[in-house]
């Protein structure tokens, strides 16, 4: 099947009923996107499907063929960093880090269709994405920076 | 100026070893020092000056030997050595290195007697220095117990002051000019006249002289990277999802692999396989230990597949119901359980005797660790040995597990540690890694990648250990005359040492741990441990001993200061005996407004835990709402000494805030039919950013020793909940998980 992912339209043979997430890492060897739980309960695998976060790990291959899918290898490079990444090294969220691609996806997405969010807008839509290390203060912080980052540009 | 310090017993020399001093059989081994493991892979012209410095005409590569399994570790290591190297973040790279004696872990050490850390008496100095020369003589690399920045803070500026005279000392042979009149800056020698030499350019002539074994450490005030906010050398591959991790390596040729092992620990019956064996993608089937791998082409087809055989398994080799465990932990408070009397002041029975006795019991229960990477590990074995690509805290022992399954010697296994997703004390285990090699042995020569299932890892997870406490007191004249503490717990470090293979001698220091060694001055006070059998196996979870054992002693001081009257903070401050401690008292005092009226419904709760070394103090405010208790802000003060990296610091406190609280609220490990019946994160959340509150950080330098944050501030926090949560509501909550009894927001 064929899956455009990044901009870049990509051949795979695999089981269609096989989770993006594993397609990305797996197949594609994309691994910013990461294996946390499998069952939607973490948020480390969050990729955007048309603009919008998903979690990978429950969408099936087949059925993101028709969409563009965006992860974070496609949302900005360290040279060329999206202003959420950019929010995110300000604030120096990271501690272990393998949280923060799903993090940052989810915050990306929030922030495209909710430009001012508030506090409480920021709670629904990031308690889904789980940090172990705890960063949350941080990661609240950098939402609201990337916010106005973007507000202004 | 610098205070000018003569490296007489440390190994700073290249190729050959410093021996002075001490005449002693034990003094002189202790002070002779392993070899330099950077030698052996250097090319013409390059130069090691130090285990921790590399030179070539390439670059500069710092050895930062504490796994960063997330703490920002490497970044505050590499920080220590620059700062005397006259290096600019951006200017090295750095690397964990190869596993060494050279890079043993002394600071480790000093946790393991058995003394207060504040008593810095002969007794207690004599037995740390005798400790930390048994890890040195074997070698032991180790990251935890909060002592990466103890064991590096000298050892490493040492390590990057020896490199930067070096480097002096080439450029004057070279160019003729005194030492005297070079200066360093920026990664390179520079000359009277306005000439500059890169070190780089200096390395073939730096390898070729003796390092300069007389340097002078900078003092404080001249720091330019130490102790100052600076950029995570991680923290933009760690926003672009560039970083690697373990699980992200691919090797070429690699194949996939996923384990199901008995999630009762016991024997696999046996396994039929069957309805697997045709399934897609599907390599290979073997049977491991007491369990199944599967390997194929991706980690999904791996884990369907596992899901797919039937097992039989055997029972559990401890009692299979939770309320079982707990039988056996409330069966230890007897005499031939008693592991150690740490404290006694006054006469505690004799105050009890005839008193009006306040007594409590509380508990803390298993908990599960699972940072968020999963369990991994990429292992090669082939007639050379054996390759491992993984993260870890505990590299040559790493070594050592892997050659007694692959049947070869510890110098034939090359370690490649990676960055960690997290550990909080799972990585110190060696199950991925020795499974993993249990696969690639029979795939010889073709790279395994082993990865758990999220549900595999929380059944073989080694919770937490599980624990209870008996307090008994007396109150009189408005103070508490007696606090009486009994606790008992399985143990984390004979669990641990057991699956090692390591004998565990002495008491268990960890059953007390925050908990007997508090400041307070109390007429009449004893703390005694009990040593619960063990029962399900247990390893080292964040904070240790003192994640329960601090609730443990905090909890029903709290009880007491109440009961005679008292005000929480105010007693705390009054029967403190300790200056470092007693203004950390303060400091949260004044950081949260203590005293004030904070209206209906809401409550304050103080507590103060001392484990490893740390003073912490922390404050907790939180309001009884319609949907139950929210927790509106937390405020931390605490004292490391040093501060050395003041981002990651704070960082750091907050999450261990979020650790504390969130496990104390709703996380616990408990077994039934022999079985973790939690088995993802749904059903052991911790804390999401909803129910985060505002946490302000105050880091203190008072004390002389430096000491490390990544566990000090989680023993405070649960008992600090559940104090605000009695003073908002009146209701006393002395077990954990929190959400058994009162609902959260």
């Amino acid at each position: 099947m064929k899956l455009t992912i990044n901009g870049t339209e990509r051949e795979v043979d695999v089981d269609p009923e096989m989770p993006l997430l594993w397609v990305l890492r797996d197949e594609l060897g994309l691994t910013g996107t990461k294996y946390g739980c499998g069952i939607a309960q973490c948020g480390a695998c969050t990729v955007h499907l048309d603009g919008q976060a998903v979690r990978s790990c429950q969408v099936p291959a087949i059925e993101a063929t028709e969409s563009d899918i965006t992860t974070i290898e496609g949302l900005g490079t360290p040279e060329a960093m999206h202003a959420v990444q950019a929010a995110w090294v300000e604030h120096q969220v990271a501690q272990c880090g393998y949280c923060q691609s799903g993090q940052i996806m989810q915050a990306a997405s929030l922030l495209a269709v909710n430009p001012d969010p508030s506090d409480e807008d920021i709670d629904y839509a990031m308690s889904g994405n789980l940090c172990r290390c705890g960063t949350y203060v941080r990661i609240r912080a950098a939402v609201k920076t990337a916010a106005k980052t973007l507000q202004e540009a | 100026m610098g205070r000018l310090k003569t490296i007489t017993r440390r190994a700073f020399l290249i190729g050959s070893v410093a021996v002075t001093g001490g005449v002693a059989f034990g003094a002189y081994v202790v002070g002779r020092d392993p070899e330099n493991p950077l030698l052996a892979g250097l090319g013409d012209g390059e130069a090691a000056i130090t285990p921790f410095v590399k030179i070539t005409s390439e670059g500069v590569t710092l050895i930062t030997p504490h796994a960063d399994v997330g703490q920002g570790v490497y970044h505050a290591q590499a920080l220590l050595i620059a700062e005397e190297m006259d290096l600019e973040l951006g200017q090295f790279e750095v690397s964990p290195g190869e596993p060494s004696a050279a890079y043993w872990n002394t600071a480790m050490a000093e946790e393991a007697v058995p003394f207060k850390s504040t008593d810095e008496g002969f007794a207690a100095e004599t037995m740390r220095s005798v400790m930390g020369g048994v890890f040195k003589v074997f070698g032991v690399q180790g990251t935890g117990g909060s002592s990466s920045m103890p064991d590096s803070f000298v050892k490493l500026r040492e390590a990057g002051a020896v490199a930067r005279e070096t480097l002096k000392a080439a450029a004057s042979a070279r160019t003729g000019v005194p030492v005297g009149e070079l200066t360093t800056a920026s990664g390179e020698v520079r000359l009277p006249d306005g000439r500059a030499i890169d070190y780089t350019d200096l390395a073939a002539e730096a390898a070729g002289i003796e390092p300069v074994r007389t340097v002078a450490l900078r003092d404080p005030s001249e720091w330019r990277l130490v102790g100052k906010p600076t950029q995570r050398l991680d923290i933009v591959g760690k926003s672009t999802g560039t970083t690697p991790y373990g699980i992200d390596l691919q090797i070429p040729g690699m194949v996939h692999a996923t384990v199901k092992m008995n999630p009762r620990r016991g024997p696999m019956n046996s396994y039929d396989a069957s309805a697997a064996e045709g399934m897609r993608g599907v390599e290979k089937i073997i049977p491991v230990r007491n369990g199944v791998a599967v390997v194929a082409s991706n980690t999904w087809y791996a884990i369907q597949a596992a899901n797919a055989i039937e097992f039989d398994w055997g029972p559990s080799p401890y009692p299979p119901e939770q309320d079982q465990h707990w039988d056996e932990v409330d069966a230890s408070f007897i005499d031939e359980r008693l592991n150690m009397e740490w404290r006694h002041d006054g006469d505690v029975d004799a105050a009890l005797d005839g008193a009006e006795v306040i007594s409590a019991e509380y508990r803390a229960p298993y908990v599960a660790h699972q940072p968020l990477e999963p369990l991994n590990a990429i292992v090669r074995v082939d007639e050379n040995g054996a390759e491992v690509w993984a993260n870890h805290q505990l590299p040559g022992f790493l070594k050592m597990q892997v050659a007694g399954v692959a049947g070869i010697e510890a110098d034939q296994v090359t370690f490649h540690n990676q960055y960690g997703g997290g550990s909080f004390g799972h990585r110190l285990e060696f199950e991925n890694i020795t499974l993993a090699t249990e696969i690639a042995v029979q795939m010889p020569g073709v790279p395994v990648k082993l990865t758990y299932s999220r549900e595999e890892d929380f059944c073989q997870d080694f919770g937490r250990q599980i624990g209870a406490a008996r307090a008994k007191g007396v109150v009189k004249d408005g103070k508490v005359e007696a606090f009486d503490l009994q606790i008992a717990t399985t143990s984390a470090v004979a669990s641990q040492g057991g699956r090692m293979g390591l004998p565990v001698g002495g008491p268990d220091t960890q059953i007390s741990a925050g908990a007997w060694n508090n400041p307070y001055d109390i007429p009449n006070q004893r703390h005694r441990a009990y040593l619960v059998p063990e029962l399900a196996p247990v390893s080292s979870w964040r904070s240790v001993g003192a994640s329960g054992a601090g609730f443990f002693n905090e909890g029903p001081l709290d009880e007491l200061i109440l009961a005679a009257g008292g005000d929480p903070m105010e007693e705390r401050i009054r029967m403190c005996t300790h200056d470092v401690s007693r203004k950390v008292l303060e400091t949260v005092a004044e950081m949260s407004g203590w005293g004030s009226d904070l209206g209906p419904n809401r409550g304050r709760g103080i507590a103060f835990v001392d484990s490893f070394g740390v003073p912490t103090a922390e404050v907790v405010e939180v309001t009884m709402t319609d949907q139950g208790i929210k927790i509106d802000k937390v405020f931390v003060a605490l004292d490391v000494g040093t501060i050395v990296d003041p981002v990651n610091f704070e960082n750091h406190v907050q999450g261990a805030v979020v650790w504390g609280l969130g496990h104390a609220i709703n996380s616990e490990l408990t077994y039934s039919d022999g079985i973790a019946e939690q088995t993802n994160y749904h059903a052991a959340e911790g804390m999401r950013l909803y129910q985060t509150p505002e946490i302000h950080v105050m880091g203190l330098e008072n004390a002389h020793k430096i000491r490390g944050v990544g566990e000090p501030p989680i023993p405070p926090a649960a008992p600090a909940l559940a104090n605000a949560i009695y003073a908002a509501t009146g209701q006393r909550l002395r077990e954990m998980p929190f959400n058994k009894f009162i609902d959260f927001v």
